[in-house]
């Protein structure tokens, strides 16, 4: 046997961003998940902007007149960002679970008995991922549906009041997610419980929540998707065929509701892990 | 000194001391105290559901003590910002994610710990998983693959401790003496080896020292050749056709005398010399004379019976 080191070289964090790293690119299923569901949401947005490129000419002048809206719409529309979601909080419940699932967990915490730094590393990394992922989906939804719709000279650019928001918001939505599934995921550490309470919290609860009450819109308002929904909203409260907010929130609060979600989450993920025996 | 492979001084490296676990209601380890020295390998022996895996984890910081305490070179091992240079371990050889390549495991492994690639490819060569065996998934392994895996895994730091939780388990024969040889080695080497199993054959030529548990409780601490005299005493067979008039000299000596068929005695409490110096002095034709020692394993099952967890229909 060689000897590699006579001495313990000070631990690195960044050795651990670059094992993470490692671990993400060296499975199969991320390059599925985040390959098919990139052309999947891309392919769903330029959609929408066909169907109104098509629909165009039949639309009546109250549409017309309003078109940024609809334009902006299809920048990035709902189904696209509910695949987004689905995928993001996936990969990140992945990263969590893939380790209990399968007992690796026990491998690791050997290896890195520092749990914190590896359990924030593993966080760091998929937020770094999903928002590369994000904005490459958001942007790339942008162009294609906006280049669509020039075919009818209603396309938008970048620069458009809100338009920057619209894309974004939308691809910050995907690291979001994936904190929220890395946190159920090291809270459930069970890989399809995590998987059915992450959607049930994700994407049913925000349909399921009214806003019939002051109480439930407080709540309705401060799930992430519906921020992602207020922040994609550039008209807030003046949209054509849309019911006004009985107890409207405000960009501001959208971004807050983001960034309270993506922290809560990460700090959740650290310490459930740091915790509890494996 | 780890690293080197070699601590300084030749006291206990690991110290388990009044460690108990409970979950809920059940007591897997109990009050357990025992210490493991440096160069040796020793074995750690215990019925199914003994505590054994329990105590493993409970030294690498996987699991938290209820009460007491386990350290490995004086330190809990979850004081370590990064474990792989301090401590080598195989707890299953199947906590490994199936997707990933053996290379790719290593890789991540070694990254995280700022130990060289170069080493990677050392550890994967020593455990003979080259060429397309390490790049291949690993849940295409068969278990012996996995258990060489897991080997190079806890080598991979080159660290002064090994921990090694069953880890002859699906090794096929050549696997098994090639396990033995490299325990030995490192022992050798003046590393700490401990190693965990149910089987007492298994550990008959591995291991020199041994920690014997049953149900979370300490049972032996000492050599393999002391765990072995604990067990029945020898028995000597003697074959002859004066079978009845050599049983009565030997009555007299003292020993404890049962006749087997015609010719056949089997003796207990007189060594063979005297046997046969008796039949000598006496004039009887011996046949046969042989001691039978008390099988390690018979000692394993005689000191282990009253604390075995599962028991099958029949021994019950």
């Amino acid at each position: 046997m060689t000897t590699v080191a006579l001495t313990v070289p000070a631990p690195r964090f960044t050795d651990l961003l670059a094992a993470e790293w490692l671990k993400l690119r060296s499975l199969r299923s991320t390059y599925w998940a985040i390959g098919v569901s990139t052309l999947v949401v891309i392919a769903v947005n330029a959609n929408a902007a066909r169907a109104d490129y098509v629909n165009y000419p039949h639309y009546n002048n109250v549409t017309r007149d309003q078109f940024a809206n609809t334009a902006l719409f299809d920048a990035f529309t709902n189904g696209a960002a509910m695949i987004l979601v689905l995928t993001a909080a996936s990969v990140g419940a992945v990263t969590v679970v893939g380790e209990y699932a399968t007992g690796l967990v026990r491998t690791t915490f050997a290896a890195v008995p520092d749990r914190r730094a590896l359990m924030s590393a593993k966080a760091a990394v998929v937020t770094a991922v999903m928002t590369v992922y994000g904005a490459v989906v958001a942007s790339a939804s942008f162009a294609a549906s906006q280049a669509i719709l020039s075919g009818r000279g209603v396309g938008l650019s970048i620069s458009y009041p809100g338009a920057l928001r619209v894309v974004v918001a939308s691809a910050l939505l995907a690291p979001v997610s994936a904190l929220v599934g890395m946190a159920m995921g090291a809270l459930i550490r069970h890989s399809a419980t995590t998987m059915v309470l992450a959607t049930g919290l994700l994407l049913l609860l925000p349909i399921f929540v009214t806003e019939r009450y002051h109480w439930t819109a407080c709540v309705r308002n401060a799930l992430p998707f519906n921020a992602w929904d207020r922040l994609v909203q550039v008209n807030y409260g003046h949209m054509p065929y849309r019911l006004a907010e009985r107890y409207p929130t405000t960009v501001t609060g959208a971004w807050t509701v983001f960034a309270v979600w993506a922290a809560v989450a990460a700090v959740v993920t650290v310490v459930a892990v740091d915790r509890r025996d494996v | 000194m780890p690293g080197t492979g070699r601590p300084r001084n030749r006291g206990p490296v690991i110290e388990v001391d009044e460690l108990t676990k409970r979950y809920g209601p059940t007591t897997a380890v109990r009050e357990l105290s025992f210490t493991v020295r440096p160069g040796h390998v020793t074995g750690f022996l215990g019925p199914n559901g003994a505590g054994k895996t329990t105590t493993l984890r409970m030294l690498l910081g996987l699991v938290a003590p209820t009460d007491g305490s386990a350290t490995i070179s004086g330190h809990t091992f979850r004081r370590h910002a990064r474990g792989l240079r301090h401590v080598g371990a195989l707890l299953d050889a199947n906590d490994v994610h199936g997707g990933r390549s053996a290379r790719a495991h290593l890789r991540t492994l070694a990254r995280s710990n700022r130990i060289p690639a170069s080493r990677v490819e050392e550890v994967l060569t020593e455990v003979g998983l080259t060429g397309a065996a390490a790049r291949r998934r690993v849940g295409g392994y068969s278990l012996g693959m996995k258990q060489r895996l897991g080997i190079a895994t806890a080598l991979l730091g080159d660290p002064p401790v090994l921990l090694f939780d069953e880890p002859l388990n699906g090794l096929d024969p050549e696997g098994v003496l090639w396990v033995r040889s490299l325990f030995r080695k490192l022992a050798a080497e003046g590393r700490t080896v401990f190693v965990s199993s149910h089987l007492m054959s298994e550990m008959e030529n591995t291991a020199d020292q041994l920690i014997v548990i049953g149900k979370g409780e300490l049972i032996a601490a000492e050599s393999l050749t002391d765990f072995a005299a604990r067990g029945t005493a020898p028995t000597v067979t003697v074959r002859t056709p004066d079978a009845g008039a050599l049983a009565a000299v030997l009555a007299s000596e003292g020993a404890v005398v049962a006749s087997e068929g015609a010719e056949m005695l089997r003796v207990t409490g007189v060594a063979a010399a005297r046997v046969g110096e008796l039949a000598h002095e006496h004039h009887f034709l011996l046949r046969e004379l042989t001691t039978e020692h008390a099988s390690l394993e018979a000692a394993f099952m005689e000191l282990t019976a009253h604390s075995v967890e599962y028991l099958a229909g029949d021994s019950r």
